[in-house]
């Protein structure tokens, strides 16, 4: 969205994981896991924001996003 | 010299200039007999006038199509006969729901099924109210002549934009295919109502939203910057689906409100030797030349006998009709059809007179003579 | 918190969506609303319209003018909205069974008349809003709540249908293969003609348990693992692409589009003032 990927993290909106688990399958670098069938970023060093989370998340709950997309 | 406006023509044709002079500017439907001159005249004369004409792939996507049209701003008709009124209802329950103002005419044939697809009928009556499923308003007109259907047609348009509903033109074969002259009013003459908008760029706009002094919310179209949602969902204010009972009665409760509460603005009639009669000829649409032929034959025998005359089917004009039951002897319905208005007819005087009907399911309309013989009858 | 895609194009206060976990709608609407979004679109000037049935529920969510409508009838309200006005961008999201079921008619005769729709199929092969009974797509011999014999109908290829019946683009794509969906729903929505994208989705709930698919997870193996893109297809000996499907651009030619056909008889009778 015109923003550099080097300032991107990953982030996550826990309360509408459904925990299906498609992003953590499908995580080139298995940067990614469930946990008490929700979404947890285990080994956010790897993670080369290549965004494939972000759009096979069916629910929105993972996205690389910048500081301004953090909860106020 | 002012140019002459007196034309000759169809019930069918005037029902499209009566349209076109109301804004239509939108149609959309199947051939069907014996409508179809009402989309062929469309046809040949909306493009002239920047308005569009499309002939869709069946009678559902008519009407479909009619009110995405709608939405999108442009005043919108759809014609067809019994067959295809059947095959309606469905998106006729949609347009009532979504308060999507549409017209939609029905020439009667008779039925039920392909039945007699050139015969005159008064059998989709009820059709018109209970043909949708689940409650909802109803507004309905049935001309009697040529020039009344270029009016009614006009009316039509105007109560469907006023209280954003579908409104039926119930025509029938006898007056869909006759011919009579009739003088096309100047522009000017012609009342034209439009339907309510919001103000333009108003950010806090609802579109299911009624404030103070509207009888319904004002309608944006698509594109207009507005990015609303419209379905046939129970929603609330915002147009968002909802499962909450309270949602949905308030919903339903001013969906049927909004027709019961303006009745003196919906219902006409026409009345003819109420006044000192005891026997009154109930009868609408083409039927009714008959009545006023056979009510002034009776005259001539010295009979009292009256005609009153529902323009408006639906809401049915109860009030008058219950203070007219109260004076007279007997009220005879005439209807081509096995017994349908007679049946509100019946269940408005509640026994204060008698009530009779005079039917035909035959495919031939009722004479003035059929109707007499019942007078002399009952009298 | 979220996305900058989410906050720009949904309406935030209707989500999280209704659909099950790991329902491939959510992916699918959201390469919809990236392909809309990467074409720089005005949000004011697209319609998205729907029928009913799980893939249906999506307009609710996307923040344009939108249209949720009767069961199949879709296209056919979307026909008068483009028609009145063809300035607006019109979007249709529907399902198999929507589509090519009960809505099928209205399917085939907006391609014939190449009017200027997008039409994207959610197609998870089975009725998932009534519960799991067979659609046109349901696979022969699978099973559905209404086929526990197995299905002995054949099923359609929705895009093949739609070429036949004359959209100038059909394409296919997958809820596993977003990249490329997204790319092939922005070629629709360029294409001045009927558009139709066949996006394969994923019913873990209902399709998946009926048929012992496996996980989400699974399923999503499957779709990968059984696609294969129409270009590489053509170099591949025909045993290669047994039990295989095919993805990627079908069809993408110019015809005379509906509304400026239209447009230009308007235009002949202006023109005689």
């Amino acid at each position: 969205m015109g923003i550099q990927k080097e300032n991107l993290t990953l982030k996550i909106k826990k309360e509408w994981c459904k925990g299906c688990g498609i992003c953590v399958a499908f995580c080139p670098k298995n940067v990614l896991a469930l946990k008490d069938e929700k979404i947890e970023i285990v080994d956010p060093e790897k993670c080369i924001k290549c965004g494939l989370c972000e759009l096979r998340c069916p629910d929105y709950a993972i996205f690389l996003g910048g500081n301004e997309d953090e909860e106020k | 010299m002012k140019k002459s406006n007196v034309k000759l023509m169809q019930g069918n044709e005037a029902c499209v200039e009566g349209a076109i002079a109301a804004g239509m500017r939108f149609y959309a439907g199947y051939p069907i007999t014996p409508s179809t001159e009402i989309a062929e005249v469309s046809a040949q004369k909306l493009p002239r006038i920047g308005g569009k004409f499309i002939q869709m792939e069946d009678e559902i996507a008519g009407i479909a199509a009619a009110i995405g049209a709608s939405l999108a701003g442009l005043k919108s008709m759809t014609a067809t006969s019994g067959p295809g009124f059947s095959l309606k209802q469905e998106n006729i329950g949609y347009a009532a729901l979504a308060e999507i103002p549409i017209v939609i005419v029905d020439v009667q044939r008779g039925g039920p099924s392909t039945g007699l697809p050139t015969a005159p009928s008064q059998g989709d009556i009820m059709q018109a109210k209970w043909g949708t499923h689940g409650d909802h308003p109803v507004i309905a007109l049935s001309p009697s002549s040529v020039k009344e259907t270029f009016d009614l047609t006009i009316r039509c348009f105007n109560l469907a934009e006023k209280y954003r509903t579908p409104v039926f033109l119930m025509l029938d074969e006898v007056v869909g295919h006759m011919r009579e002259k009739i003088e096309i009013p100047d522009a000017s003459e012609i009342e034209v109502i439009d339907r309510l908008k919001p103000a333009p760029g108003d950010k806090n706009y609802l579109p299911y939203k009624v404030e103070e002094g509207q009888i319904v919310p004002p309608m944006a179209a698509y594109g207009d910057g507005f990015r609303f949602h419209v379905t046939g969902l129970m929603h609330d204010e915002s147009g968002f689906p909802s499962n909450s009972s309270e949602v949905a009665h308030h919903l339903m409760t001013r969906l049927m409100k909004k027709v019961e509460d303006h009745l003196d603005d919906i219902i006409t009639y026409e009345e003819n030797n109420i006044e000192d009669a005891e026997i009154v000829l109930l009868s609408y649409g083409g039927t009714a030349r008959s009545a006023k032929s056979a009510m002034k034959k009776a005259r001539e025998k010295g009979l009292k006998v009256g005609l009153f005359r529902p323009i408006t089917i639906w809401p049915f004009p109860e009030k008058r009709v219950k203070e007219i039951a109260k004076n007279v002897k007997a009220i005879i319905v005439a209807e081509m059809n096995y017994g349908q208005l007679v049946l509100e007819v019946e269940r408005v005087v509640k026994g204060a007179t008698e009530v009779y009907h005079v039917g035909k399911i035959n495919g031939e309309v009722i004479t003035p003579d059929e109707i007499l013989s019942k007078v002399e009858e009952v009298k | 918190m979220s996305s900058q895609l989410v906050k720009q194009y949904y309406r935030g206060n209707k989500l999280p969506h209704i659909w099950c976990p790991g329902c491939g709608h959510g992916i699918l609407m959201r390469a919809v609303t990236q392909a809309i979004h990467n074409l720089g679109l005005d949000k004011d000037k697209v319609c998205v319209v729907s029928g009913i049935g799980c893939s249906s529920r999506a307009p609710g969510y996307m923040d344009f003018n939108t249209l949720h409508t009767t069961h199949g009838r879709a296209l056919a309200f979307a026909t008068g909205v483009k028609m009145a006005r063809p300035e607006l961008e019109v979007i249709v999201v529907t399902g198999d069974g929507d589509a090519a079921a009960i809505g099928g008619n209205h399917l085939i005769h907006a391609a014939r008349r190449n009017i200027n729709i997008t039409t994207i199929v959610f197609n998870n092969n089975i009725y998932g809003m009534t519960g799991g009974q067979y659609s046109p797509t349901t696979p022969t011999g699978d099973l559905g709540t209404t086929a526990p014999y197995g299905n002995i109908d054949k099923s359609f290829d929705i895009a093949a249908l739609a070429a036949a019946a004359g959209a100038t683009y059909t394409a296919r794509g997958t809820a596993y293969h977003v990249q490329q969906l997204i790319k092939l729903v922005e070629n629709a929505i360029q294409n001045k003609g009927f558009s139709l994208v066949e996006a394969i989705s994923i019913c873990p709930t209902y399709y998946g348990r009926k048929n012992k698919k496996g996980s989400v997870v699974d399923m999503m193996h499957w779709l990968k693992d059984h696609a294969v893109d129409v270009k590489a297809a053509q170099k591949l000996p025909p045993e290669k692409l047994e039990g295989k499907f095919l993805i990627g651009e079908f069809k993408n030619v110019t015809e005379p589009e509906y509304t400026e056909e239209y447009q230009k008889i308007i235009d002949r009778f202006q023109k005689e003032r």
